[in-house]
């Protein structure tokens, strides 16, 4: 009422206030009891939850990679080692434009497009606030351009890093093999937790075959990081253990003796230690750097070896397959000796061609006219087919093939390298599985001297050669000698694998064996001009032939007439007396073995047991 | 009115203005003073922490607190009676600067709240924050209380001609502040219950409306606080880590200077808005509840002085004072612990920052004021 609108009651309004003010004073505790609530909730009950989700924000595990284990040669001269290199590296995350980085980057130091499309790749594997290398192996020049300019680039900086060089290049390079970037691929074969932070994993070589005991253990380092990510203080640290180093049988020197004497050809030289089977060379001709691989080869670079016609990727020791020619010979006569076909004085006629009873095609022999009365001494020596067309016929390729195995042809040698070929050992059984077709009697005698379907890689002949003149030890060849633990300087030896081949009787071994020495020491021995006063030397020489061009090759006269040319080969070991290294080399398109492949075994042989000026006690195990 | 004045007997002070004591006679409150002294203090003690140990923020905070306590001091002289008489001047020139904050202010962190003086930024806003309640009261107090409807109606627009301004800068947090001081004055001068939930439901209608009129980034700050997993890494990231140094501090806390969350920079905003959470993860629940208790009694001290006011104008300015000043602390906590939408109001002491805090005292020297000025009645 209007009357009453000038009227308050003071006390109404009084009590009215209070009651309203304790009213809110009410809501207050009852709301401030709902903070405490809450509080409690956070604090109490969910206080692990966030405990472990505060721990996970601060902690971070810094992978600390180990060292890789170094490489070296027999003589102690490094093959493989770690070079610290500078490293032009990005953390996105403080990057504010990254294109435009990238773009004043370039105009500083150059960025090629390799580098941006490898930047790309691994930007998209590498976690939050992790640092990506955008140029690699800067030059002092560029990192001193790089330093003054450095306040006009947040988040890129010169990082340290060690980087695997190989000093001696092509010689090793299908021995040592190399490392490289981690791929995909890599990743489904390893343990990912012991390669986190590792840059490189060996990709072929010694550095694939060894990369357990090369790469080491990796280490942890538990660091506080603030919310930018960036490290504050150590936690907790597991030291990595560094990747224990190689030693290996092979020689630097002998390997570039065998790679200079091979000269311009292509070809292999393998020599192996007969006592151990340690590998002393393994060499492929022609060789390439392995250098490039290390960080990434451009697909330029690597489409170039890629369709080199001399294939310098391949490994022509290990991977390489041809037909042993007559240097199977020798085993042939071993063959038949201990399988009971033929005896130490048993003569068969040479007319200068085989025929199999009842057929009339002629396997002839390579001299016209034939060798006459030969016995198995002679037949090795003077390298006559005629006997051993008959001699393989006779004995029937079950057993023939039965008693090849022994030397691992057409097997894997074991040696410690991944990729060797097996060659072709034929049989009954590979002929139907290859060819789905039967054996037809013919192709044993060409088995007999080394020809058909019969594949032997230099590594299979060099390893069945030491067998022979160690008297039926077969060694699996090794490449590494010891492992080295750099840190303790612990070594232990890597020792090989070794099949004993049964011998019914030692006089047929020294038989073969006399019989190959005659091949270099007899007056019609095939390889008489490796005949010195130095050391006596025992050999068989080879040819094979080359039935095919090869495919991808360019129809050219000159080149197809040079492809067609017959492969030369020889094994040998030395000295007769006490066999400190057997040796097969073959030279592609050499033509006749005596002739061109076994001075190439002279000049190693002589390496190894004379010492050429330079080298230290040749031949002397450490 | 001085109580030193002369009692009309002639005598000196009278008996009980004696008995105030000192601090009554320069109008300051003894248990309020203290209570906003140890959360001062304490304030101080997590702000070292929570900038890092940078000592020279601690003191500049410190000065601030000192020129805030000043203000408190200044406006604890001015009788309840001026201010009453100030109450609509005040509340014009608050309206007229917001307006012109609209037409000319200056723009900072994408809101124009302002105002460039040439000397020195104003922000009208904090003025309209004691302005506000202060129309208001003087407005319902000049009736008998409680209001009839067309008062309520009329402070219903008194209210919102602000709110709207400040709204549209926009800061919503003092938007929210200043509408529920005046809210306060209403439900203090005793609305009837039937409106105040009429109130509510009609605020609830209404929110798809001011859905429509917030900001893109207001708009995501509230789907944000509704579901802060959906964006850990944006809007979301300040909810998250604040919820995890406050349930990582556990009941005891990790312990002065060593929480992992504020001191490794994962807490945004440590020492501002987010300080509650430094205070969380540091010294856990029970340096919480010492925050609360410190908190609660400020509000009770501060409610009962209300109730022990004279006049209408002064009840109703004291209580509204005393409720904002909650409004401050809850929104800010729960902000913070994730029960309420990110809203940037500072927790009232503890925060780094000196515009609210010398708002916030001069309330506080107001209700210092209307306490001391207090004049005895005969029973």
């Amino acid at each position: 009422m209007s009357g009453n609108l000038e009227f308050k009651n003071y006390r109404q309004e009084g009590r009215l206030f209070a009651r309203r003010a304790m009213i809110a004073g009410f809501f207050v505790i009852l709301l401030l009891l709902g903070i405490v609530g809450r509080m409690a909730y956070l604090q109490i009950i969910d206080h692990e939850h966030f405990t472990t989700l505060a721990q996970d924000n601060r902690v971070k595990l810094i992978p600390l990679p180990p060292t890789r284990g170094l490489i070296y040669d027999r003589q102690n001269r490094l093959l493989a080692l770690n070079r610290p290199a500078f490293n032009l590296e990005i953390v996105p995350e403080l990057v504010p434009d990254i294109g435009q980085t990238l773009e004043e980057l370039n105009r500083l130091v150059g960025i090629s497009d390799q580098d941006r499309e490898r930047f790309h790749k691994l930007r998209r594997q590498k976690r939050r606030f992790e640092s990506i290398p955008i140029k690699l192996d800067i030059s002092q020049e560029e990192a001193a351009l790089f330093a003054v300019n450095r306040h006009k680039f947040p988040g890129v900086s010169i990082k340290a890093r060690l980087t695997r060089t190989y000093p001696m290049k092509e010689i090793m390079a299908h021995v040592v093999g190399y490392v490289g970037r981690i791929s995909l691929k890599d990743l489904k074969s390893i343990d990912a937790s012991n390669y986190a932070g590792t840059t490189y994993i060996g990709k072929t070589g010694v550095e694939r075959s060894y990369e357990d005991i090369l790469h080491g253990q990796v280490g942890m380092q538990e660091v506080e990081v603030n919310a930018l990510g960036k490290a504050v203080r150590v936690l907790q640290e597991t030291p990595p253990r560094p990747g224990r180093s190689l030693r290996l049988n092979v020689d630097a020197d002998l390997q570039k003796v065998a790679l200079d004497a091979l000269g311009d050809v292509n070809g292999a030289v393998v020599a192996i230690d007969p006592r151990d089977g340690g590998v002393l060379a393994l060499a492929s001709k022609p060789g390439y750097d392995t250098n490039p691989f290390v960080e990434g080869i451009s697909s330029r670079d690597y489409k170039a070896l890629r369709e080199d016609p001399n294939k310098p990727l391949y490994n022509r020791a290990v991977q390489g397959t041809y037909p042993p020619g007559s240097t199977i010979k020798p085993f042939m006569g071993l063959a038949g000796l201990e399988l009971g076909f033929l005896d130490l004085k048993e003569k068969k006629y040479c007319p200068g061609f085989f025929q199999l009873p009842g057929h009339d095609h002629k396997y002839r022999d390579w001299k016209k006219g034939g060798h006459g009365p030969m016995d198995v001494d002679a037949a090795i020596t003077q390298s006559c087919d005629v006997f051993f067309y008959q001699l393989a016929h006779e004995i029937g390729i079950d057993k023939l093939q039965q008693y090849l195995k022994q030397f691992h042809f057409g097997e894997k040698t074991g040696i410690d390298l991944i990729g060797e070929s097996k060659g072709i050992r034929p049989s009954r059984e590979w002929k139907r599985r290859r060819y789905k077709q039967v054996w037809f009697p013919g192709e044993t005698v060409i088995i007999g001297i080394g020809q058909g379907s019969f594949q032997t890689t230099p590594l299979q002949l060099a390893a069945a050669t030491a067998a022979i003149a160690n008297g039926g030890h077969y060694h699996e060849p090794r490449l590494v000698a010891e492992v080295l633990d750099e840190s303790t300087g612990e070594v232990t030896p890597e020792p090989g694998i070794t099949h004993d081949i049964p011998v019914r009787d030692p006089s047929d071994w020294d038989k073969i064996r006399e019989a190959m020495v005659h091949v270099v020491e007899g007056p019609r021995g095939t390889a008489r001009k490796l005949k010195n006063e130095h050391y006596r030397i025992a050999g068989k020489t080879g040819t094979a032939q080359v039935f095919t061009v090869a495919q991808d090759a360019e129809y050219d006269e000159e080149t197809v007439t040079k492809k067609m040319r017959d492969h030369a080969l020889f094994i040998a070991y030395a000295p007769v007396e006490d066999p400190r290294i057997a040796v097969a080399v073959i030279v592609e398109n050499g033509g006749h073995g005596g002739s061109t492949a076994a001075p190439v075994a002279k000049k190693v042989l002589d390496a190894w047991l004379l010492g050429s000026p330079g080298k230290a006690s040749a031949g002397a195990r450490p | 009115m001085n109580p030193a004045s002369r009692s009309p007997s002639g005598l000196p002070a009278s008996e009980p203005a004696r008995h105030r004591g000192l601090l009554a006679r320069i109008h300051l409150d003894l248990p309020l003073l203290t209570g906003l002294l140890l959360l001062s203090g304490y304030g101080l003690v997590i702000l070292y922490s929570a900038t890092g140990q940078d000592l020279h923020q601690v003191e500049k905070q410190a000065l601030r607190l000192l020129i805030a306590f000043g203000g408190m001091f200044f406006l604890a002289q001015i009788p309840p009676q001026t201010l009453r008489r100030w109450s609509p001047w005040l509340y014009a020139v608050g309206v007229a600067l917001l307006l012109a904050v609209l037409v000319m202010g200056v723009m900072g962190k994408g809101a124009q709240r302002w105002l460039d003086l040439g000397f020195m930024r104003f922000q009208p806003s904090e003025m309209v924050k004691l302005a506000a309640p202060m129309m208001l009261a003087w407005f319902l107090s000049s009736k008998p209380l409680p209001p009839n409807w067309k008062q309520i109606f009329l402070s219903l627009i008194l209210l919102a001609l602000p709110v709207l301004l400040i709204a549209k800068q926009p800061d919503l947090g003092t938007a929210i502040l200043v509408a529920s001081s005046g809210l306060f004055v209403l439900f203090l001068a005793g609305i009837s219950w039937r409106l105040i939930i009429g109130l509510g439901l009609l605020m609830a209608a209404a929110a798809p409306a001011i859905w429509y009129l917030m900001h893109d980034y207001q708009r995501r700050r509230v789907l944000t606080f509704l579901n802060p997993e959906s964006d850990p890494l944006g809007s979301g990231y300040h909810i998250i880590q604040s919820k995890i140094a406050i349930g990582s501090g556990g009941i005891y806390g990790k312990g002065w200077l060593n929480g992992t969350q504020s001191q490794l920079e994962f807490l945004p905003e440590r020492h501002t808005d987010f300080i509650f959470a430094v205070l969380g993860e540091e010294l856990g629940l029970v340096g919480i509840l010492v925050l609360l208790a410190i908190f609660l009694f400020i509000i009770l001290r501060g409610l009962y002085m209300a109730s022990q006011a004279q006049d209408s104008y002064s009840r109703l300015l004291a209580g509204a004072l005393v409720l904002v000043f909650f409004v401050y602390l809850f929104v800010n906590m729960g902000m913070v612990s994730g029960i309420l939408p990110v809203v940037g109001v500072p927790l009232p002491l503890i925060s780094y920052g000196g515009t609210s805090l010398v708002t916030l005292m001069a309330g506080f020297g107001m209700l210092m004021s209307i306490h001391t000025h207090r004049k005895l009645l005969p029973k």
